[in-house]
């Protein structure tokens, strides 16, 4: 049997709530809910724990942490609300792994947690009166809002304009290469019962369902939903005193990295997807001592159709310039070279805010474990997850089953 | 009152064309709309005032059909790659909303027009940009030239 190193990370347990609409549950019943599988996952308890992190978008300044303390287990432990767009969950990860890295704790416990209901399109203002005087306001000074007048700052259109902007720079990417990865993770979810909708869709009804912002059919967007997702993380040095059961079952935490975005010629005015994920990507490649082609599964933040098909490139799964054929060859489909998104992706599965960067290390944690039933990728060894939040914030964790 | 107010202050109605204005860094070149209190490239403080060019070409767009009253759809945001290597985000104007009509590197020029009125009569101008039908003709002249050389 291999040695553990002491410095090292690993996930002990991890859990999630299927995704989907609890109008009779909050956040916190489902964070609470998520965290205890979590624990029981991990044969461990709240006792154990020296440090906490709760992540949610909606509900932050709820104080998802205390709230869930106040539910499972009060017992003075550090606690930290967390919030960083649609990396806030990956991000609560990290504050617990930063914990135990610094000697301040050796086991700790991450959650995200959100409640969205049918709340519609992210970014939505009420509708402003007519106005008496023209007044200036806010940096820009604008004297009405702006919003499809100066171009749009909703989700799907600042996503669309992320995918034709590849698109305008790289040949063999247009309106149909975007709808075969919204077909591709339609039929991943089938598979998997933790996901909001289970439902495959032909190639024609995505192309031909509503459009919301071209090229983004209804089909190519995320739902909005409720959920959470926990982790259990501890140092290589606690793992080694823990039981065989537990050490085998260990996933290594290989590299955990967090960037924001540089600046760029048109950052400001359109956010950045790219540069940022680019940068982690690397940076978690050269930590783990992995390059892409290792890789048995990734789970990407697919938000929108026209994201996932940029992220082959920026993650380097593909050729540089190359995701639309990538798409083209079914490479990222379960059977193909790199299966991406086999949950369902954020437009199956679903996207509770600040659940998803914790659901998507246990998507991957599960499949390394061997224990993600008809949708398992056998034999998978290492994993990446991906998430970006708009501002920007991008995590990416590369996982690895543990060989003890 | 009467009188014009543009929609944000990165407009100016100011001379006898409208134009967009830039704040660039006086240290690095980096170009803003609207004002600054340090450049985010290289943190230096101070700055220019730039009138920018007022043709572009479509470097992305989205065409959008949803979106919460009272924004009327549909409508083309974009963002338009001015002559000068500066990005802006507008709605493209003057031009059909469907795909076959807005396309990937088309030839645009900024325009303005009358977006909204207030009690006292204050007129608000917002811009958009507009197909550059001029500058589509003389590019596609050039690159028949550069086809037959």
């Amino acid at each position: 049997m291999s040695t553990i190193a002491p410095d090292t990370l690993w996930l002990i347990g991890v859990s999630m709530t299927r995704f989907g609409r609890y109008s009779d549950r909050d956040a916190f019943d489902l964070g609470a809910e998520a965290a205890l599988d979590a624990l029981n996952d991990a044969g461990v308890g709240m006792a154990d724990m020296d440090v906490f992190a709760a992540g949610s978008v909606n509900q932050a300044r709820l104080y998802p942490a205390q709230r869930i303390q106040k539910l499972i287990g009060q017992t003075g432990i550090p606690a930290y609300n967390v919030l960083n767009a649609c990396a806030t969950g990956a991000t609560a990860v990290r504050v617990v792994a930063q914990a135990i890295k610094a000697g301040e704790a050796s086991m700790g416990l991450a959650v995200g947690c959100e409640q969205m209901g049918k709340m519609g399109l992210l970014g939505a203002g009420n509708a402003p009166d007519d106005p008496e005087r023209f007044i200036p306001s806010g940096h820009d000074g604008h004297v009405m809002p702006t919003e499809g007048i100066l171009g749009t700052s909703m989700m799907p259109g600042i996503f669309a304009q992320a995918g034709l902007r590849y698109a305008a720079k790289n040949d063999g990417v247009g309106f149909e290469q975007f709808a075969r990865v919204a077909e591709k993770n339609h039929q991943h979810s089938t598979l998997n019962p933790l996901a909001q909708y289970r439902k495959a869709f032909s190639f024609d009804e995505i192309i031909q369902a509503e459009m919301i912002g071209y090229p983004n059919t209804t089909l190519m967007c995320c739902p909005t939903g409720d959920g959470a997702a926990a982790a259990v993380i501890v140092s290589g040095e606690r793992l080694a005193r823990m039981p065989l059961e537990t050490r085998k079952r260990a996933v290594k935490i290989s590299a955990s990295v967090l960037t924001s975005d540089p600046w760029a010629p048109d950052g400001l005015v359109q956010p950045d997807i790219s540069t940022l994920t680019r940068n982690a990507a690397r940076q978690a490649y050269e930590t783990a001592g992995v390059e892409p082609s290792d890789l048995d599964l990734v789970e990407l933040h697919d938000c929108f159709a026209t994201a996932e098909l940029i992220h082959y490139d920026n993650l380097e799964l593909c050729e540089p310039g190359g995701a639309g054929d990538f798409i083209d060859r079914r490479a990222p489909w379960r059977d193909g070279e790199i299966p991406v998104n086999v949950s369902g992706g954020l437009l199956s599965k679903g996207h509770p805010l600040g659940a998803t960067g914790v659901a998507n290390l246990f998507e991957v944690a599960t499949h390394l474990r061997g224990e993600a039933g008809d949708r398992q990728i056998d034999g998978a060894k290492i994993g990446l997850t991906h998430v970006i939040g708009l501002g920007s914030a991008c995590s990416i964790h590369i996982l690895e089953r543990s060989g003890l | 009152m009467q009188g014009a107010v543009p929609i944000v202050n990165y407009l100016s109605l100011d001379g006898p064309e409208p134009y967009l204005l830039s704040t660039d860094c006086s240290s690095c070149g980096a170009s803003y709309l609207g004002s600054r209190i340090a450049c985010s490239r290289c943190s230096s403080r101070s700055f220019v005032e730039r009138p920018l060019p007022r043709k572009g070409r479509v470097g992305s767009f989205s065409i959008v059909h949803r979106a919460a009253p009272p924004v009327v759809t549909p409508f083309v945001s974009a963002l338009v790659d001015l002559s000068d290597g500066t990005t802006v985000k507008a709605n493209i104007i003057d031009c059909p909303p469907d795909p076959e009509h807005v396309r990937l590197g088309m030839a645009t020029v900024l325009r303005t027009y009358e977006v909204g009125r207030d009690s006292e009569g204050t007129v608000a101008v917002a811009f958009g940009f507009a197909p550059d039908y001029d500058e589509a003709v003389e590019a596609s002249d050039s690159h028949a030239t550069e086809e037959t050389r």
